[in-house]
């Protein structure tokens, strides 16, 4: 006897299970912002849902987020947040503050760096205080049309930073901004956009963070449009410690002009799943883009970063290190690119990617890649993946460190040149703490 | 008083037996050389008695201060007051030699006393630039990564360095003199021998004459085939260092070793 059964087979290419249902709420259909909104509401319908078959996505699977369960954002979602998070990271104190929790936002800036031409503040506010600020940025972001989730970021997020530094203007204190979500099954979209021109220079971290719920998954999508003119200096630090139910997606471009220099620290703890694209993109001459990211993932934890150092320009220099150490069944995730245009010439770049895999059930998967289009250039690159090294053990244990200590220690340690590369107390002691605490799991 | 004391100990190491059976007795005060060809076990000796996880002791004993020191944990032993001073130290990249030090220190104090907050920083660094003047390591030391890029010469003098800090009762010292230039053997064998006024015990392993002439022994031993073979005074070394191994090797069959 024949089966006669059929089998049916889920096509690969289905990546998610269930329908996305929400629309953006356009409250001021004139303003620019709704303006770029709906310009982003329109990508957003045009584009498909990735799908592993693509090589960014391979790695990534969303097929176990329900799309169709998400609800917006209610403005009943703001909670308590926790003081840790709103410390300041250096001794100086803020040069100003932002705190985004559900629908209130608290905005704070140093009156003599208003004075001088400086924004930050909320996208809301920038809509009728700076409206050319906004215009400028706004018109020349397009990243929204990335991807799904870059346009749903964009479509849905109807608030944000704005951080302008006028030509000439040194801001010297840090600029913070937090945006804190809580609930259950909810939508948060987010977008960032900061604009230094030319001659200044600024410091800025960024926090996304949420409360851990009991139920449901959260989806979080940001947006972040950087610009560095020319012969300017930005540090951007930029923290993520999301609830265990939020799925993060997130998509920057820091673009840095002639001579101009970024150092972007990306610190990673939390969320159940991130995709993160990170495109550093030196177009002006002699610019210089330095990245690094430390993330230490536990549980469940999918934390994958995709970088790209695209060197546009001659004279272009690029200097990544990402650090990673991975417990219970936790994944990483890192696929780098460094990519070398014609016309960038006499270039250097630089990434490098290591591992430490604390659990025989974790995995880290270290991919790095060099494009490169023309002669004369110094690209290099190193991808490891390692254990606990048990004569490293042995020998600090021989000096009477117990084995608990001994491992936190050589774990701290593996860290420790890319602590090295923070400038601040702040978030090394944020680090430090959460090295601490997951250790406990080992 | 400390005592270290080995009694037929038996380990094998991936299932192949190296140490066939190994006597020793070391007191507080004593210097107790050993020497031996290569591959005999002497190292194997000496991290199993600090409780290397590859190693696996077969029959035997050891104890030390009477407690049993094959149940004891690594981290234990250590802070009971044994030492070794590693033939080939491992480098701990981001850990700098000051904070691992400190780690240890404390890790002492914590067990004696669980409330302890910890040795003082002015106090340690104090404490940590004294004893590295002694070996004459210069201060930046202190801010290196542990053995990261340290000139083999460099590892062993960190390797003094830490014995000085944690103060054993019984130090075990791996061929701590190879790798050294002639000044370096000097100040590091000056350093033991401050330790050893306060009366510690060493296991001085060595295959030279070179460091005895500055520690004088009390005993000699030769270890062959994985058994202490031989015993005698300082001169048996000078003998070993005239003669070689070849007359030990007659007298005892390929190493097979004696009944004593
Ligand atoms: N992992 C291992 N697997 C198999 N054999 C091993 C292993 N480790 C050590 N041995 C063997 O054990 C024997 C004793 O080694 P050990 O290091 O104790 O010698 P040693 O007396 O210290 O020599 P040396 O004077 O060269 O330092 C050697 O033959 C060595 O090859
Ligand atoms: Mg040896």
């Amino acid at each position: 006897m024949t089966d006669n059964s059929v089998v049916i087979t889920r096509s690969k290419s289905t990546q998610v299970e269930d329908q996305f249902a929400l629309t953006p709420v356009f409250s001021d259909g004139l303003g620019q912002l709704n303006q770029y909104q709906q310009q982003a509401w329109e990508v957003f319908k045009t584009l498909p849902y990735p799908s592993d078959t693509q090589e960014a996505w391979r790695r990534t699977s969303i097929r176990a987020l329900k799309l169709g369960k998400l609800q917006l954002a209610g403005s009943n979602t703001n909670s308590q947040i926790p003081a840790e998070l709103t410390k300041p990271l250096t001794d100086d104190l803020h040069g100003g503050e932002i705190l985004f929790n559900g629908s209130q936002v608290t905005i704070e800036l140093d009156e003599k760096l208003a004075r001088q031409g400086v924004v930050f503040t909320d996208l809301r506010h920038a809509q009728t205080e700076h409206p050319e600020i906004l215009s400028k940025v706004l018109q020349a972001s397009k990243t929204y049309s990335e991807d799904k989730f870059a346009a749903l970021a964009a479509a849905f997020g109807s608030n944000g930073v704005l951080l302008y530094i006028p030509k000439n203007v040194t801001v010297e204190k840090p600029l913070h901004s937090l945006f804190w979500t809580a609930g259950e099954g909810s939508l948060h979209a987010f977008q960032v956009f900061v604009f230094l021109e030319e001659n200044s220079s600024a410091t800025y971290v960024h926090e996304s963070a949420s409360a851990e719920s009991k139920q449901g998954q959260n989806l979080h999508a940001a947006l972040m449009d950087v610009k560095v003119g020319p012969n300017s200096k930005l540090n951007f630090v930029e923290l993520q410690s999301l609830s265990s139910r939020d799925w993060n997606f997130t998509h920057e471009k820091v673009s840095v002009d002639s001579d101009a220099e970024v150092d972007w620290i990306f610190g990673a703890l939390g969320s159940h799943l991130t995709k993160n694209f990170s495109d550093l993109n030196l177009v002006g001459r002699g610019s210089t883009g330095k990245m690094s990211g430390f993330f230490f993932t536990n549980g469940d934890q999918h934390l994958d970063h995709d970088t790209q150092q695209n060197h546009l320009a001659p004279n272009t220099t690029s200097d990544l290190l990402f650090k990673g150490a991975l417990l219970g069944e936790s994944r990483s995730v890192w696929q780098g690119m460094i990519y070398v245009a014609e016309n960038a010439s006499k270039t250097d770049g630089y990434q490098a990617n290591r591992n430490l895999v604390l659990s025989d059930k974790a995995r880290a998967d270290s991919i790095p890649g060099l494009e490169i289009l023309t002669d004369d250039v110094r690209c290099t690159h190193g991808a490891t993946v390692g254990k606990l090294d048990t004569d490293q053990v042995f020998y600090l244990e021989s000096r009477g460190i117990p084995r608990k200590e001994a491992e936190k220690l050589i774990v701290e340690g593996f860290f420790d040149p890319i602590m090295q590369r923070i400038p601040f107390e702040g978030v090394r002691k944020r680090f430090q703490n959460a090295i601490e605490q997951k250790m406990r799991e080992y | 008083m400390s005592e270290l004391d080995i009694h037929d100990l038996k380990v094998s190491i991936e299932g192949k037996q190296i140490l066939n059976g190994v006597n020793l007795n070391v007191k507080q005060g004593e210097v107790h050389a050993i020497m031996g060809p290569n591959g005999t076990g002497k190292s194997t000796l000496a991290y199993t008695l600090m409780g290397h996880p590859s190693y696996t002791v077969n029959s035997g004993s050891a104890t030390f201060k009477g407690q049993n020191l094959l149940d004891l944990a690594v981290d234990e032993r250590s802070r009971l007051g044994l030492f070794l001073a590693f033939q080939y130290p491992v480098s701990i990249p981001g850990v700098t030699v000051a904070n691992f030090l400190r780690t240890a220190v404390n890790a002492r104090r914590k067990a004696l006393n669980p409330e302890d907050k910890g040795i003082a920083i002015p106090e340690f660094r104090k404490l940590l630039m004294e004893k590295m003047s002694i070996l004459k390591m210069d201060s930046s030391f202190a801010g290196r990564y542990l053995n990261e890029g340290f000139s083999g010469g460099e590892k062993k003098r960190a390797e003094v360095l830490q014995m000085a800090i944690l103060q054993p009762e019984i130090a075990i010292l791996d061929e701590t003199d190879s790798g050294l230039d002639i000044d370096a053997l000097r100040i590091v064998s000056e350093g033991v021998n401050l330790l050893r006024s306060q009366n510690i015990g060493v296991l001085l392993i060595t295959h030279y004459q070179r460091m005895l002439n500055y520690i004088k022994p009390d005993v000699v031993h030769i270890m062959m085939g994985g058994a202490i073979v031989e015993s005698g005074g300082a001169d048996l070394a000078l003998h070993l260092e005239e003669q070689g191994y070849d007359w030990v090797r007659e007298k005892y069959e390929n190493g097979t070793p004696s009944v004593n």
